[in-house]
């Protein structure tokens, strides 16, 4: 079928994926009689009913056809697992490649189609580039970033000037025969060489799985060496072009600046678009149908900009999708998100399986084959073994100042790692022939190295990384234990820091994230979204609705969700509870929030529902619910409750850097509770008389406030830090005011170990009596708990018009709907 | 540098502490001249007042704890070498120490590091960590919005997971054993300056 399909195509008219020195002549003569059959109405006799209109469709036909056979190469090299094991999936296409490329080259006796440079870094290459910064853990790359740039720019200017120069040094010395370059060639040549190739690295180490550092450190290299490549390339073309002798300081100098515009130019204009994206969220949510759209099409409008302006086009769209991933993510509706994301990898993925195919593809061409084997071995040689030392001496260098060293074993397959792509292909394929004669030389050079990186050390990655024993990525998978245990890990290697009084101030990092957070956040983040950013982890939210899924699935297995029949004798309370409990475990099914402006910020949901036992008990199912609530309870309630430390948003590989805890409430609460278990212990060692009235006295004051909420003090309620507490966190869940009266407080503290407890009697005027959001219970008005609701995401669907806390017939209805999203069924999975 | 070997005289037993430890020259002065200035009495020792007074324990949940890790049981007040030792479970593990198996493990290996930790959450010190102590650790570490049953689920099932044995309480071989895929050494290292 594939041949006869390709006959067909080449029997018509030249293809647009054409390059300028593909022959065209034997295609005319067969597509001008095609094109006199399908024309127009002038030289007709009668009316046709079917026209054969190739010419019409051609163009986009041909596009389409051959992404469609890309991608069943694709397939196919999916089939059989046992060959992906061995050899990557890329290799695989690649081969697969020159089997298509010998299919056309047996029709048509020439290349007709070869990956042309304009179609791979126009269409090609900017949605990987995309996929891959929107998808870059942030604190990783940028924890790490001294490290990434140091091999990126350094690293590739040694590839390049080493390779550049040693080849030079055989040909000076007759390794390679007779051959028309000269010296400022050959670093032309190792420029393009020299830049470690993004798709590849993501292809190969994709199935390699190693740790993520390691992963980063090449993969950030790869990202960000295009910048020095793209300067390297066009100045060292430039000076081909002028001519040996015209060099001088001036031009040398005019090559190492443009090499900072172009780089830091690069990255500010991906920032620039990084910003205009962010604040598109902010007002696409009427339109979020196409909100993911829009992502896609500014990113790519970054690299045509860039490109415009002769800036570094990959830069520009990394640190497009890397700046403003945060910021998206917090604003668009989560649907979107997935949108994205998906939409994403799509592309990306497609993208990547046509550039391999057609690397592959491009091969079959008698015409660029000029075979040198002194050139093509040299060159093998000196890449690979360049790439080597340099990247052992830049680790050396920075291995002197990391907490965590790069291992021995890391930086072998760092090295190993160094994979050459399609990105050299397409600056060899731009090569000006009339400059450069020995172009086709280079561009068969360029190709095998690229099977040579791609093919061989592809196949080659896994079994070296086994061998050696790489540490892989761990899994993910932490129990309740791990977690606890984890948090507990930072805040004792915090206060370590703290006893040791961390000389090594990063006042940079500290003040940027409080920065950030003051006004960036600000800017570029809706309203809704900044509130819920600080407290509610995603990953607590991912969960529910994973548990959720899995919930359904498993209950439909049991014939239908039967738990909705055993639901319709419920009364309105119950409902109320299933809600609650809704509101425990599932956030986002609420009403729809933003209508409502309350002014209580960070209040967690599971503040207002205390007591998921619902007052009539329901049968067995009630209880097996309840249960499993219980159990996920548990998990998100750690998830979602642990304090952060103030290491939590901090980078672990480099050097250290604290900033301020994020949450003032947070530090309030601690801080609290801390001054008041040390004032207690004081207290008790030296008076034992007034704290007794203080205590009687604040506690009448409890009592007075929490009559007039229509709720008494439960006796039997122990909380656990007793009822003192309540005056100093009752504005922990609420709005701002927290914050402004914190610094009044932490003035009476400051500096002092232990308080006199007469300033906790003036404390305890200054505040308000508020209610502690779980004290306004659930029987009462629905403002409370909707107001804990009030700053979650709400997804547009039709559960919009769902308002649980709201007493309305309209409840019923939508009961049902609520039902699929129940909680899921246990997992321990975290 | 003659001002740091003046400072090292005045530290007595330096060498031996050195050995124990792993730190070097340079971090012992460090560590000393932070002593000194906790140190504001200028006693020679250190007293929980004196911890207490370092603004970032104040907001750590587990502030006190810590501190009282400093303190062995009975002993008010931190000398020198203690405070060294304590801190010596921080230092990131070397892996170019060559392994003599005479030699008593050293004290920032990963057992030490655990054995560290667990001691933070036994509080009353039976070697093993009960409800009780899981209860009161988590306590201090969430948030106030959680009430006591909740606190109980999350108690009962982080026994549960770890609890092999099933007496209820996490012994130390269990706890090591929950840990066992967790890098200990990168998350409780901490960088002394060179």
């Amino acid at each position: 079928v594939l041949l006869v399909i390709f006959n067909t195509q080449c029997r018509a008219v030249t293809i647009e994926d054409e390059d300028d020195y593909t022959i065209k002549s034997s295609k005319t003569d067969a597509g001008s009689t095609t094109n006199t059959s399908g024309d127009a109405p002038a030289g007709i006799t009668t009316l046709p009913i079917v026209i054969w209109k190739w010419h019409h469709v051609e163009t986009p036909y041909l596009v389409a056809l051959w992404i469609l056979t890309c991608w069943l190469c694709k397939l196919v090299s999916e089939l059989n697992h046992k060959v992906t094991n061995v050899i990557p999936e890329s290799g695989v296409l690649i081969i697969l490649g020159f089997v298509l490329g010998g299919i056309v080259w047996g029709a048509d006796k020439a290349q007709t189609f070869k990956l042309a440079p304009v179609n791979f870094f126009y269409y090609l290459l900017p949605q990987i580039v995309l996929d891959a910064s929107y998808c870059m853990p942030n604190k990783l790359f940028f924890s790490n970033l001294g490290a990434i740039l140091l091999h990126a720019v350094i690293g590739t200017c040694w590839n390049a000037a080493a390779v550049g120069i040693a080849l030079w040094g055989c040909y000076e010395g007759g390794a390679m025969g007779d051959l028309d370059i000269g010296p400022l060639q050959f670093l032309l040549f190792g420029a393009l060489l020299s830049a470690v190739d993004p798709v590849a690295v993501i292809a190969v180490f994709e199935e390699v799985h190693v740790n993520e550092v390691l992963y980063i450190l090449v993969f950030g290299e790869s990202l960000l060496n295009d910048g020095v490549t793209v300067v390297l390339y066009n100045v060292f073309d430039a000076f081909v072009s002028l001519g040996g002798p015209k060099i001088n300081a001036t031009e040398i100098i005019k090559g190492i600046i443009s090499f900072f515009v172009v780089a830091f130019g690069g990255s500010f204009l991906g920032v620039v678009f990084a910003i205009i994206t962010s604040l598109m969220t902010r007002i696409t949510y009427k339109v979020q149908i196409i909100e993911a759209g829009f992502i896609i099409v500014i990113g790519y409008l970054s690299y045509l900009t860039a490109e415009m302006l002769s800036l570094s086009a990959i830069l520009s769209i990394t640190f497009c999708g890397v700046c403003c991933q945060k910021y998206i993510n917090a604003n668009m509706d989560e649907k979107s998100v997935i949108t994205l994301r998906y939409t994403l990898k799509v592309m990306a993925n497609g993208s990547e399986t046509m550039i391999f195919v057609f690397l592959g593809v491009s091969a079959i061409d008698k015409n660029i084959w000029v075979w040198n084997t002194g050139f093509i071995l040299l060159t093998v040689l000196f890449i690979v073994v360049f790439r080597f030392m340099g990247v052992f001496f830049l680790n050396w260098i920075l291995n002197q100042s990391r907490l965590i060293p790069i291992s021995f074993t890391d930086q072998l397959v760092m090295s190993y790692g160094g994979l050459r792509g399609a990105v050299a292909y397409g600056l060899a394929a731009i090569l000006d022939e009339k400059k450069i004669p020995e172009k086709n030389l280079m561009l068969g050079t360029t190709l095998i190295v690229v099977y040579f990186t791609v093919v061989l050390q592809g196949i080659t990655m896994k079994p070296l990384v086994q061998w050696l024993n790489v540490k892989r990525s761990t899994q993910s998978d932490l129990t309740l234990n791990g977690k606890a245990n984890n948090r507990v890990f930072e805040h004792v290697v915090t206060a370590m820091e703290d006893i040791c009084g961390r000389m090594g101030d990063n006042w940079w990092t500290r003040n940027w994230n409080y920065f950030e957070n003051k006004y960036i956040c600000w800017l570029l983040m809706k309203k809704e979204a900044r509130k819920i950013n600080d407290k509610i982890l995603g990953a607590f939210h991912t969960l529910n609705m994973e548990d959720a899924r899995n919930y359904v699935i498993e209950n439909e297995k049991k014939g239908s969700l039967e738990f909705i029949r055993n639901y319709d004798a419920a009364s309105v309370d119950f409902k109320k509870k299933l809600a609650l409990d809704y509101a425990d475990i599932m956030p986002d099914i609420m009403a729809d929030m933003s209508d409502y402006d309350f002014n209580i910020e960070n209040v967690p949901v599971t503040s207002v529902i205390r007591n998921p036992v619902p007052s009539v008990s329901m049968d067995i199912h009630e209880q097996d619910m309840r249960n499993m609530n219980g159990e996920l309870n548990a998990h998100h309630l750690l998830e979602q409750h642990l304090y952060k430390s103030r290491t939590h948003n901090r980078p672990t590989y480099s050097r250290s850097h604290y900033n301020t805890t994020q949450n003032p409430e947070e530090v309030q609460e601690i801080f609290q509770r801390t001054m008041r278990n040390r004032l207690e212990s004081f207290k008790a060692t030296k008076r034992s008389v007034s704290p007794a009235n203080k205590k009687i006295s604040k506690h009448s004051k409890n009592d007075s406030t929490m009559k007039t909420n229509g709720k008494p003090v439960d006796p039997h309620r122990t909380h656990p830090l007793g009822d003192e507490d309540f005056e100093f966190s009752a504005d922990s869940a609420s709005s701002s005011e927290a914050a402004a009266n914190f610094p009044g407080r932490s003035k009476n503290r400051s500096g002092a170990g232990i308080d006199n407890p007469a300033f906790i009697h003036e404390m305890d005027t200054s505040f308000p009596m508020r209610n502690p959001p779980w004290q306004t219970g659930t029987s009462m008005n629905l403002a409370p708990s909707q107001r804990a609701e009030g700053r979650l995401p709400w997804t547009p669907t039709d559960l919009t018009r769902l308002s649980p806390m709201m007493a309305d017939a309209s409840v019923d209805e939508e009961a049902p709907e609520k039902h699929e999203d129940k909680p899921g069924s246990h997992n321990t999975r975290l | 540098m003659g001002s740091t070997n003046s400072t090292l005289i005045k530290i007595p037993n330096v060498e031996e502490l050195m050995q124990e430890t792993g730190f070097s020259t340079a971090h012992i002065i460090r560590l000393h001249d932070r002593f000194k200035e906790l140190d504001k009495e200028r006693r020679g020792y250190l007293c929980p007042r004196d911890f207490e007074a370092i603004k970032g324990l104040a907001i750590n949940p587990i502030g006190d704890r810590i501190i009282g890790a400093f303190f062995s049981p009975g002993r008010e007040t931190v000398d020198f070498y203690t405070f060294v030792r304590i801190l010596a479970h921080f230092r990131p593990a070397d892996n170019s120490r060559p392994k003599e198996s005479s030699s008593p493990e050293p004290i920032n290996s990963r057992t030490n590091k655990l054995k560290f930790v667990f001691q933070l959450y036994d509080l009353d010190k039976d070697g093993k960590i009960s409800r009780i102590d899981l209860l009161k650790v988590l306590r201090g570490m969430l948030e106030m919005q959680v009430t006591e049953e909740q606190l109980d689920s999350i108690v009962d099932r982080t026994i549960q997971e770890a609890d092999l044995d099933g007496d209820d309480a996490i012994s130390f071989e269990e706890f090591r054993k929950s840990l066992e895929k967790v890098n200990i050494d990168h998350k409780m290292s901490i960088r002394f300056l060179r």
